[in-house]
């Protein structure tokens, strides 16, 4: 069962998950240039079970922040509008990892910017298809 | 999983227009769709795809959960209130199940 979970992973090319990452981002930013700073992932360095690695992002002021995982089979992560009586622009959640790769955020700010980061976590089990 | 067990932490009592954190935890397997059966065949994906809390009927957070959110989703996030009332947390479930809890607060 690992192995059928792994295989469909690999077929995927690399170069189609770039794209529907790629894709999922202009999706959310509507083509618009994601800036710097104002948002933060935390994430641990090392996530030994892929399958549950604890995740928060913050970006003060944020409509909405979006969290892709573009090392896995679907990139998407989570969606989280704030609504009026959100006491703070933060979530904190745990999620599937398939592999190494660079865990990103992205928020869209009151005034309409976004705003983007992105944090390497190092998966030493898998989490998808295991 | 009609026996998704909700779980929330939410103080008693918590000051006018101060944030305070709220804790939830749902019992799901979150089967993602990308695992494979003895038999090589997909297991379709089943797991709960939006949850929202509301106190009063004022949004606090609405959320967007993909098949990359771990089993038994744990979500933590901050709230403030400005008045007495109740929190109302909704789970949505792919097979069309809504499991909800409650959680009354008032203002210290």
């Amino acid at each position: 069962m690992l192995g059928a979970g792994g295989l469909a992973t690999i077929t995927l090319a690399p170069a189609a998950m770039a794209a529907a990452f790629e894709d999922a981002i202009a999706a959310f930013t509507g083509g618009a240039a994601a800036g710097e700073g104002g948002i933060e992932i935390s994430a641990p360095e090392i996530a030994e079970n892929g399958n549950v690695v604890p995740v928060e992002v913050s970006a003060p002021g944020a409509e909405e922040i979006v969290v892709f995982a573009p090392g896995n089979p679907a990139p998407a992560v989570c969606n989280v509008k704030f609504g009026p009586l959100a006491g703070s622009q933060r979530l904190s959640t745990r999620i599937r990892l398939a592999k190494t790769q660079d865990v990103t955020a992205l928020a869209r700010m009151g005034d309409g910017s976004f705003v983007q980061v992105a944090r390497t976590v190092k998966v030493t089990v898998g989490g998808c298809g295991g | 999983m009609a026996d998704a067990k909700p779980r929330v932490k939410v103080p008693s009592s918590a000051a006018a227009g101060e944030a305070f954190t709220i804790k939830t935890l749902i019992s799901h397997d979150m089967e993602s769709g990308q695992r494979k059966d003895g038999d090589g065949n997909p297991i379709p994906r089943k797991i709960i795809n939006r949850f929202t809390c509301d106190f009063n009927g004022t949004s606090v957070i609405d959320m967007t959960l993909e098949g990359a959110i771990s089993a038994n989703p744990y979500i933590e996030f901050d709230a403030m209130i400005d008045a007495d009332g109740e929190f109302t947390f909704n789970w949505y479930d792919d097979d069309g199940s809504v499991y909800s809890a409650t959680s009354a607060i008032s203002l210290a």
